[in-house]
């Protein structure tokens, strides 16, 4: 029996060797195919936006080991898990701020329930997380930017007039009004994307990106002339030079700053309370 | 005299009744379908027992629990877990050392419900084909899924893991998670039998390397009795365990099925109508004629 058993042994050696050479090669082509289809699958659609305090993307895909506690401890339901057949990487978790954004717990209930740290686990301020970035994209639809009075994406932003600033502009096609332009801070903004789910066009004009999306990126030789000379402790901007022109009593100008500023009202009575008047009259008397 | 494999069980059944003749496999479906239950009781009737999935959960707010393969390959791509999480793994490799790890297999994976279901009607409709990889594959697909994540630096088996996928998307959602259990389901039954689950997966794989010192195990402790109707060889899942507990008498190997491809299912002591088999020990294992160890001869054969 054993020596069958030797016998049997020693004409398998090559085989052994062959099916063992086989199986790896056909394992080895089977990790090659799935490593091609990782790369494919785990572009991430950009409107598919991470819970805060996720790692880097790539950092993610390693870390998250797709359970879905997240998601489960998430009180307003807005984190899925990518099914097999989405554009997401299978399992793990997103949020598309158009339809159901982060509404920014304070305790961060997401991260909590994390268990390896692809949500970190220092993310206790959530005010500091960076799901990604707001951007102002359509300046054509935004009805702002045609002078009317919206800001409803300023006024939801949890980090009010920090994130989001309304940034006053001359109107020019009526002349007479302010353009409320709302501005996004990128040192603020925490991609939490109510401002996407509250703009009030069909199609939002401010939408929530991944950071590496919405960011440029300066050349790195790029100097820029004020901020080197701030580096180096010198005046940022050229000294004002006092204002040369004919004013009328208890009116200046700034040239840098606010422009005409009236410091007190011309006591003398002949004078209207509005300089302009003043200025218009001393022109009309001239002809 | 060997019995075809359609007739898998008639004489037990006979023999013991329907009940006795089913009895670890019922236990098998309740523990399967109550495992799924309390996950799944969450979302769907509000009755939070678990959250999370077998990747990692958390059992009424305090126990967790994470699977320590699927956290390797985490580890492996860089990532530092939580404590939760890692004393979540830590639970489950202690409870799979001492109960044997393929435990896992069949008693919790949903999986082996699809590829039982495969294996029963290839007895029924006598389908013999199959293809024939290597039992071994496992093992090499189990170091590919550790390497790439070095790699690519993602989890990249979770992305394709049918038993990660099937039971995610039982209790979230399934998308196209069941064109996979499909796949799984027809490979097993038309082209290799046993076909995932003895030759391909990984996460079988992983825990039957956390079994080899398992406490749990089958016995053949009356193999005396065997009268060769190779019941117990038609329907295990890993056929190839059997042969030096039962038949090893001669050569002096005890009676315990010390395999670690074994997932101590316990379908064989259900399928005999002579009651060969029973769960016992590791430790009990004296062969009558004590020459060789089962272990050693596995050696030779595995």
């Amino acid at each position: 029996m054993a020596e069958s058993d030797n016998s049997r042994k020693s004409i398998n050696r090559r085989q052994f060797l062959t099916t063992t050479l086989k199986t790896a090669c056909s394992v080895g082509i089977m990790g090659v195919g799935l490593g091609f289809y990782t790369q494919r699958a785990n572009a991430l659609p950009p409107m598919a936006i991470r819970p805060p305090g996720a790692l880097p993307e790539e950092d993610f895909l390693g870390a998250c080991i797709r359970c879905g506690l997240c998601a489960r401890d998430c009180p307003y339901d807005i984190l899925f898990l990518g099914q097999l057949g989405d554009d997401i990487p299978s399992g793990s978790p997103y949020f598309i701020a158009r339809t159901g954004p982060c509404e920014m717990c304070e305790d961060i209930p997401c991260v909590k329930a994390c268990p390896t740290n692809a949500l970190d686990h220092s993310l206790t301020d959530i005010e500091k997380s960076r799901m990604g970035l707001a951007v102002v994209i359509d300046q054509e639809n935004c009805i702002a930017f045609q002078g009317l009075r919206c800001e409803v994406c300023f006024n939801v932003c949890p980090l009010r007039d920090k994130a989001i600033t309304l940034d006053l502009q001359h109107n020019r096609r009526s002349g007479k009004h302010a353009l409320f332009i709302p501005v996004v801070h990128s040192d603020a903004c925490t991609g939490c994307g109510l401002c996407e789910k509250a703009c009030i066009l069909e199609k939002a004009a401010i939408k929530v990106f991944p950071t590496n999306l919405a960011k440029g990126e300066l050349g790195h030789h790029y100097r820029f002339g004020w901020k080197e000379k701030e580096k180096a402790g010198k005046a940022l901007v050229t000294p004002d030079v006092k204002h040369q022109y004919n004013l009328p009593e208890g009116v200046r100008y700034d040239l840098q700053g606010e422009g005409l500023i009236i410091d007190k009202k011309p006591s003398d009575s002949p004078f209207s309370s509005n300089p302009l008047d003043t200025l218009n009259r001393k022109a009309e008397d001239k002809d | 005299m060997a019995n075809m494999p359609q007739d898998v069980g008639k004489e037990a059944v006979r023999a013991k009744g329907w009940i006795g003749a089913h009895k670890w496999l019922i236990l098998r479906r309740i523990s399967q379908i109550g495992i799924l239950a309390a996950f799944v009781a969450g979302p769907w009737f509000g009755l939070w027992i678990v959250k999370g999935n077998l990747a990692s959960s958390l059992t009424l707010d305090t126990l967790p629990l994470t699977d320590p393969y699927i956290l390797l390959q985490a580890m492996v791509s860089g990532v530092t877990p939580e404590t939760a999480g890692i004393l979540g793994a830590v639970i489950v490799l202690v409870f799979y050392a001492l109960v044997g790890g393929r435990v896992y297999c069949s008693w919790v994976c949903p999986v082996n419900m699809v590829t039982d279901a495969a294996a029963w009607l290839r007895r029924k409709l006598g389908i013999r084909g199959s293809s024939h990889a290597s039992r071994s594959t496992r093992y090499w697909v189990l170091a590919l899924t550790l390497i790439l994540p070095l790699i690519t630096g993602g989890i990249v088996w979770e992305l394709v893991n049918p038993v990660s996928i099937m039971f995610r998307g039982i209790v979230f959602s399934m998308g196209l998670a069941w064109v996979l259990v499909l796949a799984i389901f027809l490979f097993d039954l038309l082209v290799s039998r046993d076909g995932w689950c003895g030759h391909y997966c990984p996460v079988g794989a992983f825990y039957s390397l956390l079994s080899t010192r398992a406490i749990v195990r089958v016995s053949a402790v009356n193999r005396e009795a065997c009268d060769d109707c190779m019941d117990c060889f038609s329907v295990c899942p890993e056929p190839q365990v059997i042969k030096p507990a039962l038949k090893g008498a001669a050569k002096g190997v005890g009676p315990v099925i010390q395999a670690n491809q074994c997932t101590n299912c316990g379908r064989c002591i259900d399928v005999c109508a002579v009651d060969v088999f029973q769960f016992g020990n590791r430790y009990s294992n004296a062969s009558k004629t004590g020459i060789k160890s089962g272990e050693e001869y596995s050696k030779h054969t595995v």
